[in-house]
């Protein structure tokens, strides 16, 4: 915990910081939605609030938009702190997770409407709408009506809409999550490709770790109003900072044990293991190992070892999953098919597991983890 | 069917297909009849204006004439009460729907001391027999001690009509996306903006159905307005003061006037709504 506060605070020194949140918390009545949160998001980047529901990223999002506002704490764009300002004094935009298209007015006009605001008129109004429409693949739809449109395109509409304005920070709250699964893939590619044509901030809520993992080039994973951890995707999968953040991004296998020098951990029902110093990061007493589950061989080789009972084998495709039970629990193992066909092991066999210690991670405990 | 079937048909066969005609008609036979008791008094209001009564009573068919409509305003009286009930029909509804949509906005949006107890109040009116209204308005306006006339009539129609408003607004402001205003001050707008722009254009049929609604009970409210006119009449005030005596035809007119111009006003509105449902599903 102390390792996620520590990451949160510390902004960036060198970079330019759009956004920065100072101690912010946000209270409904008695429900605390976010808890002294501090961060700074760098310019340029596309920065991911990770999160179940209700863990306070979508309030965070709120506040920066300027639809609530903190009870505590400063909101930053920039220099300007923006804390008790109205939305429509920020230079920051929003697309709505429901796309809050103007349902009265056509395609055109809907992105027409924050230039109108500032007084744009004419040609130059004329020219910007409709290359934004094309820009997202909407060129010649200007006089539909949203509702003629289908969930893919109002999607976009409503990304051109924040976009045509071009603010210093665009804020999207689970923008995809009304579509399928299909133009949802596609759809994540094309905001990456749009947001390095654009260069602008982009802050994306969502709860979907590997949508985040896709697109942002930060994330912060949110618990309960807090975040838990920052970092780029890699440094969260690979060296997670909590139990909770180590199973909320993919899976993983949590194996409880005590510290038993500067860089073995004995395992409470099994042997001892070795790990990185820099994993255990001063940490003394009770702590959880732990080890992606492709990270696992079947077999020996490596330099940490677990006996095991092989209990149950599933054929996804891409990879075979095993469930294998040993003396510190089941754990889950991942083995790719680079071969056809299945890889002989079956339930019932004994095997031996092994993991390099590159690859372990430590955490303070196994609390939060599913 | 031939005839030598019909004949070798059992007589039970034969009642059961009386009783299966029967079946199958009733509904339509029934329907008929509904239709003809609701519009046979609108009917005879509307035939009874091309009449030409001898005497003081419009009850017998006489002859066709256009006369009454020619000479509409031609019985004395008729014509300032025509115009006192246009004039208050047309400030009570814009009145009382100005006043109704800010409550309806209010009552809606914002939680506020004694809201639930504003929620049920507003029903009351509705509730309450128009006769206990217009007495008590009454007793209220005597004890204050103002001159009846048109004040009066006006504050007391706009009373009762500020319920209707407030109830045909909410209703369409709750199924209201909070996200169309929060995404219009995202765009720049402000608070005023954002009302102009975004929500009055939304929530526009809800009041121009609430101004119809208020114009459609204030102008024919008699009981409430009985109490309240002093020395002024209306034009259901004429209507009741001309039976005594026996209605003329003119008031007959009028009726059907109003009568033509509601459903007229319905039937555009039913064109227009069939119009837009078209455009949105092609």
């Amino acid at each position: 915990m102390t390792v996620a506060s520590e990451r949160a605070t510390s902004a960036p020194a060198a970079q330019k910081v759009d956004v920065r949140l100072e101690d912010v918390t946000k209270q409904f009545d008695d429900v605390v939605a976010v808890d002294r949160l501090s961060v700074g998001v760098e310019s340029g980047s596309f920065f991911a609030l990770l999160g179940p529901s209700g863990c306070g990223k979508t309030t965070t999002l709120r506040m920066i938009g300027g639809f609530e506002q903190p009870t505590e704490g400063r909101i930053y764009l920039g220099d300007r702190e923006v804390s008790r300002l109205p939305a429509y004094k920020r230079d920051v935009n929003t697309v709505f997770q429901s796309y809050a298209l103007f349902p009265h007015l056509s395609v055109f006009e809907n992105v027409a409407f924050g230039l109108r605001r500032r007084a744009v008129r004419g040609e130059t109004l004329r020219g910007r709408v409709e290359e934004m429409l094309r820009i997202v693949g909407l060129g010649g739809m200007g006089k539909r009506k949203p509702r003629q449109l289908s969930g893919g395109q109002q999607q976009r509409v409503a990304l051109a809409r924040a976009l045509v304005n071009k603010p210093q920070v665009l804020l999207l709250d689970e923008p995809l999550g009304a579509l399928d699964l299909k133009l949802r893939k596609q759809m994540q590619l094309e905001l990456k490709a749009i947001q390095h044509d654009v260069g602008i901030t982009f802050i994306h809520v969502t709860h979907d770790q590997e949508e985040a993992m896709t697109m942002a080039d930060q994330i912060a994973v949110m618990n309960q109003g807090r975040i838990e951890q920052l970092g780029t995707p890699t440094e969260l999968y690979e060296t997670p900072a909590t139990a909770y953040v180590a199973s909320f991004l993919g899976a993983s296998n949590l194996i409880a044990g005590t510290v038993s020098g500067a860089n073995t951990v004995r395992l409470h029902h099994g042997p001892e293991v070795k790990v990185r110093p820099a994993a255990i990061a001063g940490r003394t007493g009770e702590v959880a190992v732990g080890i992606r589950p492709e990270k696992i061989d079947l077999g020996g080789g490596q330099e940490n070892t677990l006996e095991g009972t092989i209990f149950e084998q599933a054929y996804i495709g891409v990879a075979t999953q095993y469930l294998v039970d040993t003396d510190c629990g089941r754990l889950t193992v991942y083995r790719q098919n680079a071969s056809p066909g299945l890889n002989g092991a079956a339930p019932g066999q004994r095997l031996t597991l092994s993991w390099s210690p590159e690859s372990t991670f430590v955490v303070d405990s196994m609390e939060g983890s599913e | 069917m031939s005839a030598v079937a019909a004949t070798t048909q059992p007589r039970g066969e034969i009642l059961s297909s009386i009783l299966a005609f029967v079946r199958h008609h009733v509904l339509t036979l029934y329907s008929l009849l509904f239709f003809a008791y609701l519009l046979l008094p609108i009917a005879i209001v509307v035939a009874f204006s091309f009449n030409h009564p001898t005497g003081n009573f419009n009850y017998v068919w006489q002859g066709f004439t256009w006369d009454n409509w020619r000479y509409w305003d031609g019985v004395p009286g008729i014509r300032s009460a025509v115009f006192l009930s246009l004039e208050i029909a047309l400030l009570a509804s814009l009145v009382a729907t100005a006043l109704g949509t800010m409550i309806a906005l209010a009552l809606v949006r914002y939680g506020f001391r004694g809201r639930a107890a504003t929620n049920i109040m507003i029903f009351l009116p509705l509730s309450t027999p128009e006769i206990v209204l217009g007495a008590s308005l009454l007793t209220l306006f005597l004890n204050l001690n103002v001159v009846f006339g048109f004040w009066t009539i006006l504050i007391a129609h706009i009373m009762f009509c500020i319920s209707f408003a407030v109830v045909t607004v909410k209703a369409r402001l709750v199924g209201f996306d909070r996200h169309l205003e929060e995404a219009a001050m995202d765009l720049g707008a402000n608070e005023w903006v954002t009302f102009r722009k975004v929500t009055l254009p939304l929530i526009a049929p809800a009041i121009l159905a609430a101004l119809l609604l208020c114009f459609a009970i204030s102008i024919d409210d008699f009981v409430v307005t009985y109490f309240n006119a002093g020395s002024e009449t209306t034009f259901p005030l004429f209507v009741w003061g001309a039976a005594r005596v026996g209605a003329p035809p003119q008031v007959n007119v009028i009726g059907t006037a109003i009568f033509v111009i509601a459903v007229s006003g319905m039937l555009v509105n039913v064109l227009i709504q069939m119009r837009r449902t078209r455009a949105a599903t092609s």
